[in-house]
């Protein structure tokens, strides 16, 4: 039986070469559209919601986005002791960052908005810091302190507006630090400065 | 009107995230796909590209053994046995400008920032079925067109030379990725 490579490269060989222009310095390649198969004309009366279906299946999965959450939790707090007892590696600086970024990445779609601006903040000094072993050990761990606490805590804190300030403050210290540890890397400084271009919310 | 029938779609998902993971295949199959296929760092992903030959890619930029940076310019090689020419969307917490351009250079073709939504990624699967841009190869650089617009003032360094090229009218990634709905 062959490979899905193999069907792939007979099926080019055959008739799906791609088009190419050949400039002064560049080339245009128009690829033959294999995905064109999968588009197709409908009438009214099929008319489909598939984003409305996908919304309602991640509805479905909500009751278990509390559970991941805390697994995350476990999952940062690991890397943060294995930066304890280890100091900042390669391989320890990169699973802090990892565990922190995907709760950054992860934590509005489970409900989490302020625990996930305090994971971004976590990143930011992780990312900025031009020397980890300098930054002070406490500010860390109040990050790591605080997006557990928010998980933990969520009914309470959350619906205070306590997750959110907590979040907010951490991200003014922890941008304040950067801003002075980076004052003769003017990079790192308009990186620091400039916001992401995706709106928070 | 028009509509993808995701049945007829191969897709090959990159991500460490195991929860991540379970979002977007719940996400693809309740719009219709059938084949999914999971791989859980950059270099799986890469062995499950050249084997399942997926239609479109979808990674994460933060992996271990190497990252979603790395397996998009590994794709992206011009003379390799396999297809260099999928689409490969980066859905990644990263939102930075400095990110997106880096995606852009590696050979992404659509940028998606987290927190993830239906709506957003459905709209970019439907970008790369329905309005593909042609590849550009330079000295330096194989994959998607990065041109977004038909201005002809730009004269910085990496100005094209060779006659009129042909541009493919769509919003700039960037503001594809200012849209989280």
């Amino acid at each position: 039986m062959r490979s899905s490579l193999e069907k792939y490269k007979m099926s080019r060989d055959k008739s799906l070469a791609p088009k190419v222009e050949a400039f002064a310095d560049h080339q245009i390649i128009t690829p033959h559209n294999t995905l064109r198969r999968a588009i197709r004309r409908v009438e009214d009366r099929e008319r489909d919601d598939p984003v409305g279906r996908a919304e309602q299946a991640l509805a479905g999965l909500s009751g278990e986005f509390k559970s991941w959450m805390r697994s995350e939790c476990d999952r940062l707090a690991a890397a943060h002791l294995a930066v304890l007892v280890q100091g900042f590696t390669p391989q320890t600086r990169d699973e802090l960052f990892r565990a922190a970024h995907d709760i950054k990445g992860d934590a509005v779609t489970f409900g989490f908005p302020a625990a996930g601006a305090a994971a971004e903040s976590l990143c930011r000094i992780i990312e900025h810091a031009p020397n980890l072993d300098a930054v002070p050990a406490e500010l860390i761990g109040h990050h790591i302190d605080a997006i557990q606490a928010i998980v933990r805590e969520h009914n309470t804190i959350e619906k205070a507006g306590v997750a959110q300030e907590l979040s907010d403050r951490l991200r003014g210290i922890a941008d304040e630090y950067l801003m002075l540890v980076n004052k003769d890397r003017p990079e790192r400084l308009e990186a620091i400065a400039s916001p992401g271009i995706v709106p928070a919310e | 009107m028009f509509r993808i029938d995701f049945n007829k779609l191969r897709f090959l998902v990159c991500d460490d995230n195991p929860h991540m993971r379970r979002i977007l295949r719940t996400l693809l199959h309740s719009f219709g796909a059938r084949e999914v296929y999971e791989a859980e760092d950059g270099a799986t992903a890469l062995e499950m590209y050249s084997h399942y030959v997926p239609d479109i890619v979808i990674a994460d930029w933060a992996m271990p053994i190497f990252d979603g940076l790395e397996l998009a310019q590994m794709i992206r090689q011009p003379d390799s046995k396999g297809n260099p020419y999928a689409p490969i969307i980066m859905l990644t917490g990263h939102s930075e400008k400095r990110r997106i351009t880096m995606a852009r250079d590696a050979g992404v073709t659509e940028f998606l920032a987290k927190p993830i939504s239906a709506k957003g990624l459905y709209l970019r699967i439907m970008s790369v079925v329905a309005h593909p841009r042609p590849f550009i190869k330079t000295k330096n650089y194989f994959g998607p067109d990065r041109r977004r617009n038909t201005t002809v003032a730009y004269i910085g360094p990496e100005r094209r030379n060779g006659g009129e090229a042909e541009v493919v009218q769509q919003p700039s990634l960037m503001d594809k990725a200012r849209v989280t709905g």
